[in-house]
């Protein structure tokens, strides 16, 4: 565990090749064990995470992701924004299919992530580019 | 980039995944055991991949892709080691492993192999036409 985060602030990590999709990964292992949130949580959010990371690097372009720790009464979680300035998702509905994909893929990543996360919300368009934000809440 | 190692045990390749793979690690391992399959003429793979915390759609549709390589190159594929959290979220992801033997540890794996290997030569010696044949 990378020794010295404050996990009062956010952490960035900016995504612009596979080996930024790994301190990624890393990045969300290291809060979500900080709040606490059991294995399998953890497993599924680090797991959300790698897959929208690596669509933040393919499809936007490369761009950003942000992890931050939240706070609800007594509950604790991690938030995670995905953050890229690419051409946007034209169908929304449709890439949220599970097995949709145009980039030779699987079509998984937004559909399962989607599954995997407690809270998750997209804002696209083409002048904006793609933002993701997702939040597992510890139980 | 790092490589992941590939060990040849007797007849069978053994791949013990220790780190947290890139992309480009994972296809590179994809061409590596492709090459060393028919290299060494091994007849089993088996991935070992009791380190790994999560398996991703990447990862997935990698372990998919060598299974079906070793297919036509003659060998057979166990992936071992699986975490329970590993499989709950596969699931969950909606990521069937398609074509993937697995078995609990590497020592099962073996057996399995080594049993795979004794039905097709049994076939092989008989040459039966009814025998029971791999369907994909
Ligand atoms: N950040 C993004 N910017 C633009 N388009 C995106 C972005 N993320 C996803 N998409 C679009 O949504 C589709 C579905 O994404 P999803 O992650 O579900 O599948 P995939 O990446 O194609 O395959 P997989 O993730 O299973 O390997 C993509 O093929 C792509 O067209
Ligand atoms: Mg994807």
């Amino acid at each position: 565990m990378t020794a010295g985060i404050d996990l009062g602030h956010p952490q960035a990590q900016s995504v612009r090749s596979d080996e930024d999709v790994v301190r990624v990964r890393q990045l969300v292992r290291t809060v979500a064990v900080a709040v606490k949130l059991s294995l399998v949580d953890q497993t599924k959010v680090v797991t959300a995470a790698s897959e929208l990371a690596r669509n933040t690097l393919v499809y936007g372009g490369g761009g950003s992701v942000e992890v931050a720790t939240v706070e609800n009464g007594r509950r604790k979680g991690v938030r995670i924004v995905f953050a890229d300035s690419g051409p946007g998702i034209a169908d929304l509905d449709l890439a949220l299919t599970d097995g949709y994909t145009t980039g030779g893929g699987l079509g998984l990543g937004l559909s399962g992530s989607r599954r995997l996360v407690d809270e998750f919300e997209i804002e696209t368009s083409p002048e904006t580019g793609t933002r993701i934000t997702v939040t597992k809440w510890s139980r | 980039m790092e490589r992941v190692p590939i060990l040849k045990i007797g007849d069978i390749l053994l791949v013990s995944i220790q780190v947290d793979m890139s992309d480009q690690t994972a296809v590179q391992l994809q061409e590596d055991l492709a090459e060393r399959i028919v290299d060494t003429g091994c007849h089993g793979v088996i991935i070992d991949i009791t380190a790994l915390d999560i398996v991703d759609s990447f990862v997935g549709r990698m372990l998919s892709t060598i299974a079906s390589i070793s297919k036509v190159l003659d060998a057979e594929t166990v992936v071992v080691g699986m975490r329970p959290a590993v499989a709950i979220t596969l699931v969950e992801l909606g990521l069937s492993l398609n074509g993937i033997r697995t078995a609990l540890n590497v020592e099962r794996g073996m057996e399995l192999i080594a049993a795979a290997h004794a039905d097709e030569l049994d076939y092989q010696l008989d040459d039966d036409p009814d025998a029971e044949t791999a369907t994909p």
